[in-house]
């Protein structure tokens, strides 16, 4: 005891948190996350292809990526604004501004789909003026996109603002006396330097993306091949007690979206790189 | 999801050289640029959560919320937070102290895990507890045999929410205490002081507006979370349904007014919730 506690240093109480932390994390994540794995549902290799390959499938999967990709791509535009503003200006009712940025944290997300579905039906606020030029937005992919952007606006501000807070003076002073106005200043000296910044909201925002619920269910109008999220069709698989094809989806689900993000993770690494 | 980003001092840096700034057009439009996009994206879901609760008047309202079916679900709500806020804090405490006072193998893989929950749908939080408890699950058999419920009962709904706000408190302390560093409390063992009176009385005065930043978002998240505890609960009105299920059961049956009513309690949580959290900031900042 004595030469372990002077290895890791004085302080006692490593043995009492340690087995406490990792015993607590056991129980609550990962003992229930290895049923997916596990296969406690009689899940088999032919169930898992047959479910991975499946029409329904693959459009839920389609309908999840593709709107969670707009969604943090848009996200990552206005974040970048937000941020922007938040940091580079003063203004009147700036400190209600910001914290008005987290207010996605912190609104339950049944609340935000029931509200963004109101705002987009074709009665709504905003619905009743695009539906006479045509765009629906409730119940179609772009209401699903709606959704997502809400959710995920906060992640882009929040990781953009520290690191533009940051930023050092000198260099874009330098570019300033070298001639080069303001918008040629921020595309090649300012934003390279927040690029991963950028990407880590995006990231975060996407991943969100993929697996939100809540404020999806309400304004997405669940057509099975239209505008069905994947998360919904694990869902609808467990109320018809279909466990081993809900675990099916659900692996695949978590494969691609831990997949997407070493992609995005190495992007990232690189990007650090090439900015140094 | 915020405990997933640390603390964030708001205040801009006082006196910048003239060559950062834009000239004033560019400044405003920008400015008014950015509000439009609060305005649309964010104030603009808050009022019509208002509005629409209202729309049938005042009566409508008071009448959802004092509605029988509609108090069981607050109270299980409360009910749920109460028992999963503590102990995620109580493990957010325990593991940040493990994390950042100790050296020790593994200690990345370890806040990668912690981390886990956030990466994972809601939906799928909620799954595996059905896997390892449901009535076809590993324990599910000998539940049944013993008479125990946990699936579509409340201790799934709590087991399903303790899964979800895993992260928060963690997540929010243990940056702070890696800043902070552990001279002082080397300080005070070197004197003789004893592990809980260091904890009492040097850290936790140390981290407390961290801590309770972390311990409002867990909070808020608890209190709010829909997908996990829609999977486990059964949606047994009166009995299994919380909060944010009632919002939905109202307004699948149509009663949107009601609905918007119910929601407009948690939208009353919500903004308590980042009055508090600028709040903790601020104090945490000076």
């Amino acid at each position: 005891m004595k030469t372990m506690a002077s290895k890791r240093g004085i302080l006692p109480g490593f043995g009492l948190t340690m087995g406490f932390s990792v015993l607590y994390l056991s129980l609550v994540v990962l003992i229930p996350l290895s049923a997916l794995l596990l296969n406690s549902t009689g899940l088999t290799w032919g169930k898992f292809i047959d479910v991975a390959t499946n029409a329904r499938v693959l459009a839920s999967f389609k309908v999840s990526f593709l709107t969670a990709a707009a969604a943090g791509l848009i996200d990552a535009v206005l974040g970048l604004l937000l941020a922007w503003v938040l940091v580079r200006y003063d203004f009147p009712g700036k400190n209600v501004f910001d914290a008005m940025i987290d207010l996605p944290f912190a609104l339950p997300t049944a609340v935000a789909g029931i509200s963004l579905t109101a705002i987009y039906a074709q009665n709504g606020w905003i619905g009743s003026l695009l539906d006479p030029l045509g765009i629906k937005v409730a119940f179609t992919p772009l209401g699903i996109t709606m959704a997502l952007m809400f959710i995920g606006i906060p992640f882009v501000v929040r990781t953009v603002q520290p690191v533009l807070q940051d930023l050092e003076a000198d260099v874009e002073e330098a570019a300033a006396t070298l001639g080069s106005g303001r918008v040629r200043t921020f595309l090649v000296i300012i934003l390279p330097q927040l690029l991963p910044a950028l990407l880590t909201g995006f990231a975060l925002a996407f991943s969100r993306g993929i697996g939100e619920y809540g404020s999806v269910v309400f304004i997405s109008g669940n057509m099975p091949m239209k505008t069905e999220i994947a998360p919904l069709l694990i869902m609808s698989k467990l109320e018809q007690f279909d466990y081993a094809g809900a675990t099916a989806v659900a692996l695949l689900l978590l494969l691609i979206s831990f997949l997407l993000l070493l992609i995005i993770n190495t992007l990232q690494h690189r990007f650090r790189k090439t900015a140094r | 999801m915020a405990g997933s980003l640390p603390l964030v001092p708001t205040q801009a840096k006082p006196q910048r050289s003239t060559t950062r700034n834009e000239s004033s057009w560019v400044k405003w439009s920008l400015i008014g640029l950015a509000a439009l996009v609060l305005i649309w994206m964010i104030v603009l879901p808050l009022i019509v959560v208002l509005t629409e609760s209202l729309k049938k008047g005042w009566e409508v309202y008071v009448a959802a919320i004092v509605d029988p079916d509609a108090l069981s679900a607050l109270r299980l709500t409360l009910l749920v937070a109460v028992i999963t806020v503590p102990l995620n804090t109580i493990f957010g405490v325990a593991a940040a102290w493990a994390i950042t006072k100790f050296k020790f193998k593994g200690k990345q893989l370890l806040i990668t895990l912690i981390d886990l929950p956030f990466a994972v749908s809601p939906v799928i939080g909620g799954l595996i507890y059905v896997l390892v408890y449901g009535e076809h699950g590993w324990f599910g058999p000998w539940l049944s045999d013993q008479d125990i419920q946990i699936i579509f009962a409340l201790p799934g709904i709590v087991l399903a929410t303790l899964f979800i706000t895993f992260p928060f408190v963690a997540r929010e302390l243990i940056p702070l205490m890696e800043e902070q560093g552990q001279h002082e409390e080397e300080a005070a063992v070197t004197l003789g002081a004893k592990g809980w009176t260091v904890f009492w009385r040097i850290t936790l005065p140390n981290i407390k507006w961290g801590l309770l930043y972390g311990v409002i978002l867990c909070n808020a998240r608890a209190m709010g979370e829909f997908g996990a505890v829609s999977v486990v609960s059964g949606h047994v009105r009166g009995e299994t349904n919380t909060l944010p299920l009632h919002v939905e059961i109202l307004y699948n049956e149509y009663q949107f007014s009601a609905s918007f009513a119910v929601a407009s309690l948690l939208l009353i949580l919500a903004l308590v919730t980042l009055i508090l959290k600028g709040w903790f900031t601020r104090k945490s900042v000076h």
